[in-house]
């Protein structure tokens, strides 16, 4: 028997895969960037929600992680691009153009940068905690305007989409579809983490410290290990998004851009499985249709969010489906 | 380098910590008090910086100008407060971020549509700009000298109202205990507003006086409120002694990291690489200092054991 969380789950997968096919059969190719948009910054808040959602980890910091994701992608493809190694001594070191080599970089280069950030900012809690987040991201973010070598301010662009073996990743359905196999794998790895016995002590250790204490694990390292996955699926959603939009700049590492995936995962509902997906799918049609509207369409989404904050706890998801997840 | 360059980085990042300060002081109050974290406190730097240039505008009073900013940012801050974050106190860290997000959005983008995307120029008035000569044979800007005046009085001021005031006494137990002081009498939500108002007051203060320095646009606010951050992290929150040790730590960090680092790579490497290699180096040196602080004591200089 499908609980009625799933069911709306299995909904929203066939739709995010039917909106761009259908899209395709009408020859409309700027929803199909739309749709591959949303499945990546969905990815991006999958990742946060780990951290934020079992964990209970406030996190304003995760575009550092975005951000080393798409600067892999930037730096890796742009030496490909210009035929130089990245490093020539004391061994060779080149760039490559092809996609799963650049995610396991991004994922590894994330992983590490979660760990170190992660390892510092865990030693507090609460409050300070969203502040030390907050200020390492903006370190990188100020780390990266002042490094020259990739564009600094200006960003790092590159010419032609990275590949991936047997696909044609310039057609548009079919960077799509990359995008969205990943989000469906990482989604089926988050569901099956949070029911692990890992997933259920890192809850408890949110709901209960010394409890958790008590029966022996110590919640530092549950949440460190949370920490480091979670940066890491939002560093490889960065370096898909800097592949959809052929170029890195900065902007992916600034505060705005944590706040925007924290933004996801709340609008959908913090906890819920496809909480994210919802809240970008929400987030990129707001910005469509209020953009539309007018070009101060942020303050729109200011007053949205703020009244769903004040009135509308529980997300989207928590809306529709009710309150299954335990999530104080 | 002379003994002179030194001395007048010295105050110069003297005068951004004092800037610093009056950031901080009323994050951490509000946070002390109310435990609420604001990121919009940064839109009330903004608030009072185009309060200040829209009335010097008007008037070509720059005295008017810095008494319009401190009013319309404690204006904005005791509507916001009474509209907004007044529910937000009994609600967790997540939703106070959220929600203080949403107003950075509404703030940001309101103050586009009314002044525009351009930036706008506050100047610094005839009888505060040039130079003055202080001892040793320094020649350093009056106007940036009047702002580490400013910044030190309202500190003084600062410390006398929260230790020697009734306000101060009635701010000081609702950080300590918030039921025991309404039940003692205490009308806690006008406090609140009131605590709130002035953080925000003091913010747009700093909007104003930096405003004179730099241009007045939107999204002015943002980079400055987390430095405040770091300064409150390192301080410990809910300390204004820590804020103000913590803000002229990092005013002094910054601006001396950002002259002295590209000079001393310079010492041992090629002249294009030093400056670049310090320049990344030196933008990263206060958030380093705030993981040192972090290692040696989580809770701040000044922070207490929670």
């Amino acid at each position: 028997m499908l609980t009625r969380e799933t069911t709306l789950n299995i909904a929203l997968a066939a739709a995010l895969l039917a909106v761009p096919l259908l899209a395709l059969a009408m020859d409309e190719i700027f929803i199909i960037t739309l749709a591959t948009k949303v499945a990546i910054l969905a990815l991006a808040g999958v990742g946060l929600n780990i951290a934020l959602g079992i964990g209970g980890l406030v996190s304003l910091g995760h575009a550092a992680f975005f951000g080393i994701g798409g600067y892999a992608m930037g730096i890796l493809a742009a030496h490909a691009q210009n035929y130089e190694p990245i490093l020539e001594a004391p061994f060779l070191i080149e760039g490559t153009n092809q996609m799963p080599i650049i995610w396991l970089v991004a994922i590894v280069a994330s992983a590490l940068a979660a760990l170190v950030i992660g390892a510092l900012s865990l030693r507090t809690s609460g409050v300070y905690f969203i502040m030390i987040t907050l200020a390492f991201g903006q370190m990188l973010y100020y780390f990266a305007i002042s490094w020259s070598a990739y564009g600094g301010e200006d960003g790092q662009s590159i010419w032609v989409r990275n590949e991936f073996p047997g696909l044609n990743t310039l057609d548009p359905i079919q960077f799509f579809l990359i995008a969205y196999v990943i989000l469906c794998v990482v989604l089926v790895f988050s569901a099956r983490l949070a029911r692990s016995p890992f997933g259920l002590a890192l809850a408890a250790a949110r709901q209960s410290e010394e409890r958790v204490m008590t029966v022996g694990l110590t919640p530092f390292h549950l949440r460190l290990v949370a920490f480091v996955i979670s940066g890491a699926i939002t560093g490889l959603a960065g370096a898909l998004y800097a592949d959809l939009n052929r170029f890195v700049s900065p902007t992916m590492l600034s505060w705005h851009t944590s706040g925007e995936i924290m933004v996801f995962v709340i609008i959908g509902g913090v906890g819920r499985l496809f909480g994210p997906v919802v809240g970008a799918a929400v987030f990129i049609l707001l910005e469509h249709i209020l953009g539309g509207f007018s070009e101060y369409w942020q303050i729109f989404l200011g007053l949205l969010l703020l009244l769903m904050v004040l009135f509308a706890r529980g997300g989207l998801i928590g809306a529709i489906a009710g309150r299954e997840v335990a999530h104080d | 380098m002379s003994i002179i360059l030194i001395l007048e980085q010295v105050l110069n990042g003297l005068q951004f910590g004092v800037m610093l300060f009056l950031m901080a002081a009323g994050l951490t109050l509000v946070f002390g008090v109310m435990g609420l974290i604001n990121l919009a406190h940064g839109a009330l730097y903004m608030v009072g910086a185009f309060a200040a240039a829209a009335v010097a505008g008007l008037t070509g009073s720059f005295l008017l100008a810095l008494v319009a900013s401190l009013a319309a940012a404690a204006a904005a801050g005791a509507i916001v407060e009474v509209a907004v974050i007044r529910r937000l106190y009994d609600r967790d860290h997540l939703d106070q971020v959220l929600a203080t997000f949403a107003l950075i959005l509404i703030f940001s983008e309101g103050t586009r549509w009314i002044f525009g995307s351009f930036p706008l120029f506050l100047d610094v008035p005839d009888y505060l700009s040039g130079p003055v000569s202080l001892p040793g044979g320094i020649e350093y800007p009056l106007y940036r000298l009047t702002i580490i005046a400013i910044g030190l009085v309202v500190a003084a001021a600062l410390f006398w109202l929260i230790a020697r005031t009734r306000i101060g006494i009635q701010i000081r137990a609702g950080e300590a205990d918030r039921e025991m002081i309404a039940a003692l009498g205490v009308d806690i939500s006008r406090l609140y507003t009131l605590v709130f108002a002035l953080g925000a007051a003091l913010a747009g203060l700093a909007g104003a006086l930096v405003g004179a320095i730099q241009s007045v646009q939107v999204g002015m606010g943002e980079p400055v409120l987390i430095l405040a951050f770091v300064v409150i992290v390192i301080g410990g929150i809910g300390s204004i002694k820590g804020a103000l040790v913590g803000a002229v730590l990092v005013g002094l960090t910054d601006t001396l990291g950002k002259v002295f680092l590209p000079q001393l790579f310079g010492l041992f490497m090629e002249p294009a690489s030093a400056t670049s290699v310090g320049a990344s180096l030196a933008s990263m040196l206060i958030y380093i200092l705030m993981a040192l602080v972090l290692l040696v004591r989580p809770s701040g200089l000044y922070g207490g054991s929670n």
